[in-house]
């Protein structure tokens, strides 16, 4: 370092803040690679696990590179179907969930940023208070709400008879299906866009939905795009829910066969660790393309 | 979940200070004006009409059903009686509702201070001018993306008492492991670690935006000043970024005590019952015991305590807005 700047006679008291950034910025890294490898490294060693044989995964536990990689575990994890289905089921419910959450979120999204009328106010202040009720209070009654539901699933006209809504699709894709979050987030995307253009189409005689349908939904695609990723994230992982409202093995979340997996592979931690790996790819996946839109969306909300 | 509770709370604050004011446009004849808002009112009505139904159907209906549940002795099957505020009362002399009790408090009283602190100390990490601090923010920030389950499965692994990397790297330092789930003194420790490991890159974005709005001008007049970096970070740092830390608090304070999937996915409550938290009591006794109406009212029991916080949070986002 001093052999680049010995042309200039450089005064001590500035080589030596120049010597301190330089240590700094290795201590800086030091301690940033340090926590990365703590963050990092545990899935590292979960994918490098699922590549392993049986008696590798636990005599070799600390290899970080199996000796004989195979793929045996995600072809175990796939044999009999079981977590096949389980995929399934959970792309359909998070998928599901995206879609309606974000129609709907939009449409009263919009309806509260940009129309004017009497009541929204009261509808805005209840979904706020809403969100402040702890999801297991309305647990236990939105099973009997989805179990007794009148003419669903067998049940007759009081409800009586059958399960309802109850090991079907709809037992999450309903109660979850535009959700306050969803509303209260498109809503602030909305506030952000000019009223000008819907008074313009006013004026012309377009309907509201017309209004909202061709002009305000397609200038809503960057909100709506992370609501999509937050929403499929969150469904995806969701678990206390499809555990209760789903007990049929066929109806099982991924999450759902994986928490059994943990009770059924007590030791035998390499098709364990590739049902881990093949349960969180989806997320992770959506994570890395939309990743810049998320940490924007976040330090954005975070700083207003 | 989690992100999407935190996500919740960093959405919701700008909403309460934005109240537009009603009627405000401008209309451009006066005979129109009642037709237009007679249509936006329909309009406005119709494309609120879903989240207002699921609201009513899977929020309201269900809180009341479950006040009216609480005062019973539902259990879905068979009969059910009136028994007045029996539940309640049989909760206080409920020995494991208070050992489910103390479990949270001490997961709580471990995971907040905890989580708090290592958002906040990776978020002074990365508060720096520098291209590579875009991708260890995306390193820090992976395990948030995992579900809880995949992290429990992952951190079972890490914890196994014979292979995990855990005891074997305490190993080389001589140090015999605890066998971690599997020991009542060290079950709910672990659970911690795995829970902070999970969440806290949530947080350091939330601090991390936080302390790219302190004004860099009184940071460089304090260091001017002659203040080390611990005075800079004590008397200029800390007081501004203040009501974040609250915000963040506040907010783990509420996620705790709702913790649930970890202790159900990797102890079942045990050993000892020593990773029984509140929501897995509650699970048990509602959806294994079927025993609705006792559920019930531990629920309300557990809504009040966390009621507090939420008030306390609301004050705080509000407060924020407002200044």
């Amino acid at each position: 370092m001093s052999a680049t700047i010995s042309a200039l006679p450089a005064s001590p008291a500035k080589k030596r803040a120049q010597r301190r950034r330089i240590v700094g910025s290795g201590f800086w890294y030091i301690a940033v690679i340090l926590v990365s490898i703590s963050t990092v490294l545990p899935l590292v060693w979960t994918l490098s696990t699922s590549f392993k044989t049986e008696s590798e995964a636990l005599s070799g536990a600390l290899n970080l590179l199996p000796r004989n990689p195979t793929v045996d575990n995600y072809a175990a994890l796939f044999a009999d179907g079981t977590f096949a289905r389980y995929l399934v089921n959970s792309f359909i419910l998070a998928i599901g969930g995206t879609i309606t959450n974000v129609f709907f979120g939009s449409l009263a999204g919009y309806a509260l940023a940009k129309l004017r009328f009497p009541g929204q106010g009261s509808v805005f202040a209840t979904f706020l208070a809403s969100m402040m009720v702890p999801a297991i209070v309305t647990m236990i009654p939105t099973f009997l709400v989805l179990r007794y539901l009148p003419l669903v699933g067998g049940n007759d006209l009081f409800g009586q008879g059958g399960v309802g809504m109850i090991n079907s699709y709809a037992a999450v894709l309903v109660p979850f299906a535009a959700g306050a979050f969803a509303v209260f987030f498109m809503k602030q995307f909305f506030e952000s866009l000019p009223d000008e253009i819907g008074d313009a189409a006013r004026i012309d005689g377009a309907s509201e939905f017309r209004i909202f349908l061709s002009i305000y939904f397609p200038l809503s695609t960057a909100g709506a795009a992370v609501l999509a990723v937050l929403t499929f994230q969150a469904g995806w992982n969701s678990f206390l829910w499809p555990l209760i409202a789903l007990n049929n093995p066929d109806m099982y979340t991924v999450q759902v066969g994986l928490s059994a997996f943990i009770n059924e592979y007590q030791t035998d931690y390499g098709p364990l660790m590739a049902g881990t790996i093949v349960s969180s790819l989806p997320a992770l996946l959506v994570f890395i393309v939309a990743q810049k839109y998320i940490v924007q969306n976040f330090t954005g909300s975070a700083v207003k | 979940m989690t992100t999407l509770t935190r996500l919740n709370e960093a959405v919701r604050a700008p909403e309460i200070a934005q109240q537009p004011p009603k009627w405000r446009r401008f209309r451009p004849d006066g005979g129109a004006v009642s037709a237009t808002r007679r249509q936006q009112a329909v309009s406005g009505w119709i494309f609120l009409a879903v989240p207002v139904v699921l609201f009513v159907l899977f929020v309201l209906i269900p809180v009341g059903i479950a006040v009216v549940v609480s005062f019973t002795d539902y259990s879905i099957v068979g009969d059910f009686e009136w028994i007045g505020v029996d539940n309640y009362v049989r909760i206080f002399q409920d020995p494991i509702f208070w050992i489910a009790l103390r479990n949270t408090a001490y997961y709580t009283a471990l995971f907040v201070p905890l989580g708090a602190i290592v958002a906040l100390g990776t978020a002074l990490l990365l508060n720096r001018r520098s291209g590579a601090v875009r991708v260890f923010r995306t390193l820090f920030y992976i395990p948030v993306i995992s579900s809880t389950v995949a992290t429990a499965s992952i951190w079972f692994w890490l914890l196994n008492p014979q292979y995990g990397l855990f005891n074997s790297i305490l190993g080389w330092f001589g140090i015999d492991g605890p066998a971690w789930l599997y020991d009542s003194q060290w079950a709910m420790i672990a659970i911690v670690m795995m829970s902070v490991w999970a969440g806290f890159g949530a947080n350091m974005l939330i601090f991390l935006a936080a302390l790219q709005g302190v004004p860099s001008e009184l940071i460089e007049a304090a260091r001017l000043d002659g203040a080390n970096s611990w005075r800079v970070f004590r008397y200029v740092t800390m007081p501004a970024i203040a009501r974040t830390m609250f915000l963040v608090v506040t907010l783990l304070l509420i996620a705790a005590f709702q913790v649930f999937d970890q202790a159900y996915v990797l102890t079942k409550g045990g050993p000892g019952n020593s990773t029984l938290t509140l929501v897995y009591y509650i699970y048990d006794r509602g959806f294994g015991r079927l025993e609705m109406g006792y559920a019930s009212a531990l629920s309300f029991i557990l809504f009040l305590i966390i009621l507090v916080f939420s008030l306390v949070n609301a004050r705080i986002t509000n407060r924020r807005d407002f200044s």
